[in-house]
C-alpha cells in the first residue's frame, strides 16, 4: 500500500514537469544528444513503477498460417541504483509440456544479463549463458535482445527526424539506436517514439548487413491508475521468412508486493 | 443446486487442462498420459528374462494450487506405470505431495517433495535428498517422491535450508522378468541397513546457496543412510541383498558462468563403515548459439568424474575414472525440439554406456519423445550384464 502512495506521488512529480517546453528545448541539441534526450525521456516516464506483474499470450505464426500460442506470467521488479538493470522472472503456463518451466533474468548494462532457467521436472535450477542476443526467444520472432529489459545505456543514439504517421496521424520521433553491448543479430534500430506520450510505436531492425528484416509494432497503449504507459499488444514482424510473433498483455499491476528476495535463483523450486 | 453447478462449472474449466479461482487462490490440474515402447537389438542375456518388446503406460500429472498472496503452495503428483513384461516397473508413486508456505524470509515445506542440488550433466554426486527412480531409468534421472520436512531461510549472504527425512527410500530394481538388471535377481525384501530403526532411522540435511556475480555456489551436509546400496550375493548365491550404509558426507557444488561457458564442479566427501572416499564431477559446457542466424544452439559438454573408493567393496553404480563427452542441440523452433547426445565411458576398462535422446511437440498437446541406449564392452563390471540390452524406446504422451 505504501508503495503504491510513493509511486503514485513520484508519477505526480514526473508529470509535473512542462513536457511541451521540454520536447522544444531538444530542438536545437546535435543528433546524438537529441536522440540520446528522447529516450531518456521515453526510460524516465516509466520511474517509479517498482514493480509489475502480467500475463501474456504470445501467438506465433508462421508464414503458411499455423499457430502456436503460449501462455505466460512476467514480474518484473525495477532497478535499483545506475548500475544495473531491471529483475525479471517469467513463467510458462503453456503449451502443457512446459508448463512450470521458468525463467529469472537480472538484466545489466552493457555486460551479459545473469540468467537461471528452471526446469520443473528435475527441479532443477541451472545457471544459464545469456551471451545468446540474436537467437529466437522460445521459437518466437523475438530475439531474446529484444526482450531484455531497455536499458538506455545498452545503445548509442542518433536522432533521425520526425515523421507524421500515415496511418495514425501521430507524430513520431525517429531515433536511430545502435547496440553497444556484444553479440548482438542487429547492426542498429529505428525507434518510433510518440512525441507526446514519449512511448514507442514502432521499432525496425537491421541484420548485421543492414537490411531491414523485423519490425515491431507497439500497439493498443493504456495509461495505469498509476500513470505508467503499457502497450498491450506487441507484434513481430519477419520481413524475410513472413512469420510474425503477436504479445497480447492483460491486465499490468504495478505496485504488488515483490522484492529482491523473489527474484533470487532460489526462489525457482518454490514457485 | 447453485452449489453442485459452481463445482461442475470449476471442474470442467480445470479438467480442460485449465485454471480456475478457488478457495482464495488458483488451482491448476494438468493431467497426461503416456504410451512407451521400449524395443531391445538382441536376445536378453540371463534367464528368465522378457524378449524383445516392452509396453508401457504411465498416468500422471499435476495439482497444484496457490493462494492469492503467492505465499502457499500445495502441490501433488501422483505417478503410475503400468508395465506389459516387467512385474517390478509397474508401480505407483507420489512424486510429490507436498504443503509449503512463506512467511518474509522464512519458508516451510511439509510432505513428499524431490530437491535437486547440483550443476553437472552427466552425474550429480551431491544429489543426495531423494532415492533414483532406477526402474524408470537406471541412469539416475528419475526420482522417487521423498517425505520431508524443510525450513528454508532467504538472507543477505545466501539461502539456509534445514531437511529433516523421516522416511527412508529404498532403490528398486528391475524385476526377475525384466531387462536392464545385473545377472542376479535383487531381493529388494533381503535389504538390510546399518543405522537402527532402519527405513525410520531418519536423515538430516543442511544446505546453503549462493550467488557471487559469475559463480553459483552450493554447499551442504547430510547424516544418514546411504542412497547407494551395496549389492551381496546371499548365502544360496542366487540373489543379490541390498545392503544400506550408514553416510556422513559434505560436499560442495560450483559453477561459473562466463558468456557461452559453463564450468562445473561438484565434490563430495564422504564417510561410511569401510570407506572414506571422494566423490567428483567436474567439466565444463560450451554452447554455440543461434548457428548461421539458423536459430539453432549447439552446446558441447565434457566432464570428467572420478570416486576414490575401491571397486571390490562399492556399489552398483560406480564412476571411478570415468569420461563423459555429449551435445545438447536446441532447434528453437515452434515445437521446442531438443537433441541430447552423450556417452560415458570408463577409461580404464573401455566400458560405454552412450545414449541419444530426442524430443519435439506434436500440435499442442503431444509429445513425441524417442531414446537410444548403446551399452559397449563386456569387461567393465558396470555395463557387463547391460551388454545386450541395447535399445530403442519411443515414447508418447498427450497432456489433457
Amino acid at each position: 500500500m505504501i508503495s503504491r502512495v510513493v509511486t503514485a506521488l513520484s508519477m505526480a512529480s514526473a508529470l509535473a514537469l512542462p513536457l511541451g517546453a521540454f520536447a522544444e528545448d531538444l530542438a536545437g541539441l546535435p543528433p546524438e544528444e537529441r536522440g540520446y534526450r528522447i529516450m531518456e525521456r521515453s526510460d524516465l516516464s516509466d520511474a517509479g513503477f517498482g514493480s509489475s506483474t502480467v500475463d501474456l499470450t504470445m501467438t506465433l505464426t508462421d508464414g503458411s498460417g499455423r499457430s502456436t500460442v503460449r501462455n505466460m506470467q512476467i514480474d518484473t521488479l525495477e532497478k535499483r541504483g545506475n548500475g544495473n538493470g531491471d529483475k525479471s522472472l517469467t513463467r510458462f503456463f503453456s503449451p502443457p509440456d512446459v508448463e512450470g518451466t521458468a525463467l529469472l533474468s537480472h538484466a545489466r548494462i552493457l555486460d551479459p544479463d545473469d540468467q537461471w532457467l528452471y526446469l520443473p521436472g528435475l527441479r532443477r535450477v541451472k545457471r544459464i549463458s545469456s551471451s545468446n542476443k540474436s537467437g529466437p526467444f522460445v521459437g518466437s520472432e523475438f530475439a531474446f535482445e529484444d526482450l531484455t529489459a531497455n536499458e538506455l545505456g545498452k545503445y548509442a543514439y542518433r536522432y533521425l527526424e520526425t515523421v507524421q504517421d500515415a496511418a495514425t496521424g501521430l507524430e513520431l520521433d525517429v531515433v536511430e539506436c545502435k547496440p553497444l553491448y556484444e553479440r548482438s543479430g542487429y547492426s542498429k534500430l529505428h525507434c518510433y517514439v510518440d512525441a507526446e506520450i514519449h512511448q514507442s510505436r514502432r521499432v525496425e531492425f537491421f541484420d548485421r548487413g543492414g537490411r531491414l528484416f523485423k519490425t515491431l509494432e507497439l500497439l493498443d497503449y493504456r495509461q495505469s491508475t498509476d500513470g505508467f504507459w503499457r502497450a498491450h499488444e506487441q507484434v513481430m514482424t519477419n520481413h524475410l521468412t513472413g512469420k510474425a510473433t503477436t504479445l497480447r498483455f492483460g491486465e499490468f499491476e504495478f505496485g504488488i508486493s515483490l522484492n529482491q528476495r523473489d527474484f533470487e535463483p532460489s526462489i525457482l523450486d518454490r514457485l | 443446486m447453485h452449489r453442485f453447478v459452481h463445482l461442475t462449472t470449476v471442474l470442467a474449466a480445470v479438467l480442460s487442462h485449465g485454471t480456475a479461482a478457488l478457495a482464495g487462490g488458483t488451482f491448476r490440474i494438468s493431467p497426461e498420459v503416456a504410451f512407451e515402447g521400449r524395443f531391445f537389438g538382441e536376445d536378453p542375456l540371463f534367464e528368465g528374462q522378457f524378449d524383445r518388446v516392452q509396453g508401457g503406460l504411465i498416468l500422471s500429472g499435476d495439482l497444484r494450487w496457490t493462494n492469492d498472496d503467492r505465499n502457499v503452495r500445495v502441490l501433488i503428483e501422483p505417478y503410475l506405470r503400468l508395465d506389459s513384461q516387467d512385474d517390478a516397473r509397474t508401480y505407483f508413486d507420489l512424486r510429490e505431495g507436498s504443503v509449503f508456505y512463506r512467511a518474509g524470509d522464512w519458508d516451510f515445506l511439509a510432505g513428499v517433495s524431490q530437491v535437486f542440488w547440483g550443476v553437472a550433466e552427466s552425474r550429480n554426486v551431491v544429489d543426495i535428498i531423494n532415492q533414483f527412480d532406477t526402474v524408470e531409468d537406471f541412469d539416475e534421472g528419475e526420482k522417487l517422491g521423498q517425505p520431508m520436512l524443510r525450513v528454508g531461510r532467504a538472507t543477505d549472504y545466501g539461502t539456509f535450508e534445514a531437511y529433516y527425512l523421516p522416511f527412508f527410500r529404498e532403490r528398486e530394481f528391475a524385476g526377475v522378468n525384466g531387462r536392464l538388471r545385473t545377472a542376479l535377481p535383487v531381493d529388494e525384501d533381503a535389504a538390510t541397513f546399518e543405522r537402527e530403526g532402519e527405513v525410520f532411522a531418519g536423515d538430516f540435511a543442511l544446505r546453503y546457496s549462493n550467488r557471487f556475480d559469475a559463480f553459483d555456489l552450493g554447499l551442504h551436509a547430510f547424516y544418514g543412510t546411504s542412497r547407494n546400496p551395496v549389492l551381496t550375493p546371499d548365502a544360496a548365491g542366487t540373489e543379490l541383498a541390498p545392503f544400506y550404509p550408514r553416510l556422513v558426507q559434505g560436499g560442495v557444488d560450483l559453477q561459473y558462468t562466463s558468456g557461452p561457458w559453463l564450468l562445473k564442479l561438484e565434490a563430495v566427501g564422504a564417510d561410511t563403515a569401510n570407506d572414506t572416499f571422494a566423490s567428483t564431477v567436474a567439466g565444463f559446457e560450451y554452447t554455440f548459439f543461434d548457428i548461421r542466424r539458423s536459430g539453432v544452439d549447439v552446446g558441447l559438454i565434457g566432464e570428467y568424474l572420478h570416486d576414490s573408493r575401491d571397486q571390490a567393496r562399492a556399489p552398483v553404480t560406480l564412476f571411478e575414472n570415468d569420461m563423459f563427452v555429449g551435445t545438447r542441440i536446441a532447434l528453437n523452433d515452434t515445437q521446442d525440439t531438443e537433441i541430447l547426445a552423450g556417452a560415458i565411458v570408463d577409461t580404464e576398462t573401455s566400458g560405454t554406456v552412450a545414449s541419444v535422446e530426442a524430443q519435439t511437440r506434436l500440435g499442442d498437446r503431444f509429445l513425441l519423445e524417442a531414446e537410444a541406449r548403446l551399452f559397449i564392452g563386456s569387461d567393465d563390471p558396470l555395463v557387463e550384464p547391460f551388454q545386450d540390452d541395447d535399445h530403442l524406446l519411443l515414447r508418447l504422451t498427450y497432456f489433457f
